[in-house]
């Protein structure tokens, strides 16, 4: 798009950031480029003892629950709502950035505001999944659940599970504390006494990323 | 006070279209998790496409999902390439850690098969046909 504008500009001769980006962003990205090599190197070990065990649990009969459903069997239906509440809470994340760039201190609280909502709701339904698996009698170094072939499953399965679906609750979480901390500053006028709403936008790199993270965790631990 | 008008008209003009764009990324995305899901469902009634085959697709889509969300709402396919580059290549590792590792995970599912105690021993190998030498 900007090639030529590009080309003439030396992007790399110093003056400016040779990425168009504040120092605060690029440092974000750099964030969670190391971040994303930790939950890759999680979820890759997780793939490693998985291809070297004989047989493996069956997602589908493990999450087949849903709160209030007693014992219907309803694989897949809980974590696609989950998932639907983190998709859609990253929507009104870029929506509370985009106000940010309208300067419109309503609308980003406004936004910000059902972003946070989304974020409890995801832990809240993680909460409940975790309790559930937890009086089924699955726990770190305890796994109830049989192995497709019939055969006794190790721990393996329950010990990443709760792992690394523990650790991006641990990111959502985080990622909540900082959504209140920012919500403040706009009500506050912080951003606004500022000129700019760029907090908004690093936070909402955060926020997204652990959406992102999310696609991989569902694909890995429920689909696969 | 004429240039402040057009400023503002040119903002909410850009206001429209990127909020046009959030939107039509957030349907993609529901899109394909509703399809996963039901593709999902389809093996689970009628084991249709088969396990490998279903997987590569998720595996596909996945990246898909990925890449619209990094793209656009991360915003970093409306970056300079200097930055892109800058954080895509080095994910570029993650090739190559995934297959090293599921090979060294499939390699040890066989070991422990074949050298497990009582597994019959193969017959003492003939020797190599062609010529290997160590």
């Amino acid at each position: 798009m900007d090639t030529a504008v590009t080309a003439k500009k030396k992007w790399w001769a110093g003056g400016y950031s040779p990425f168009n980006v504040s120092y605060g962003k690029l440092m974000m990205w750099y964030f969670l480029m190391s971040d994303a090599f930790t939950f890759g190197a999680l979820l890759i070990s997780y793939g490693t003892i998985r291809f070297s065990s004989p047989s493996w649990p069956d997602p589908n009969e493990v999450f087949r629950s849903f709160p209030g459903m007693g014992h219907a069997n309803l694989p897949l239906v809980f974590v696609s709502l989950m998932t639907f509440i983190l998709i859609m809470s990253s929507v009104t994340m870029v929506l509370a950035v985009h106000a940010g760039h309208m300067r419109d201190k309503k609308a980003v609280a406004k936004w910000m505001i059902w972003t946070i909502i989304g974020g409890i709701a995801f832990l809240s339904c993680q909460a409940w999944e975790w309790t559930h698996l937890y009086h089924e009698g699955a726990w770190w170094g305890r796994n109830p659940f049989m192995n497709v072939d019939g055969t006794l499953a190790s721990t393996n399965f329950t010990n990443f599970f709760f792992t690394i679906t523990g650790f991006h609750g641990l990111h959502v979480t985080s990622g909540v504390i900082l959504n209140i901390v920012i919500l403040a500053n706009v009500l506050k006028g912080t951003y606004e006494h500022r000129g700019h709403y760029e907090m908004v936008e690093k936070v909402g790199l955060y926020w997204h990323f652990v959406d992102l993270v999310w696609v991989f965790v569902f694909t890995c631990f429920y689909l696969l | 006070m004429e240039h402040t008008h057009t400023e503002a008209g040119h903002e909410a003009a850009h206001a429209d279209s990127s909020t046009k764009t959030i939107w039509r990324t957030f349907w993609i995305l529901l899109c394909i998790t509703m399809v996963e899901v039901g593709l999902a469902f389809l093996h689970l009634e009628t084991g249709f496409p088969s396990r490998v085959f279903l997987n590569a697709i998720f595996v596909g889509l996945t990246v898909v999902k990925a890449f619209y969300i990094v793209a656009e709402f991360m915003h970093l396919g409306h970056e300079i390439k200097n930055l892109i580059l800058t954080i895509l290549i080095p994910l570029l590792l993650f090739v190559w850690f995934i297959v090293a590792f599921l090979y060294e995970g499939d390699s040890w599912k066989n070991m422990r098969k074949d050298l497990k105690p009582g597994t019959p021993v193969e017959a003492p190998k003939a020797p190599a046909k062609e010529g290997h030498h160590y």
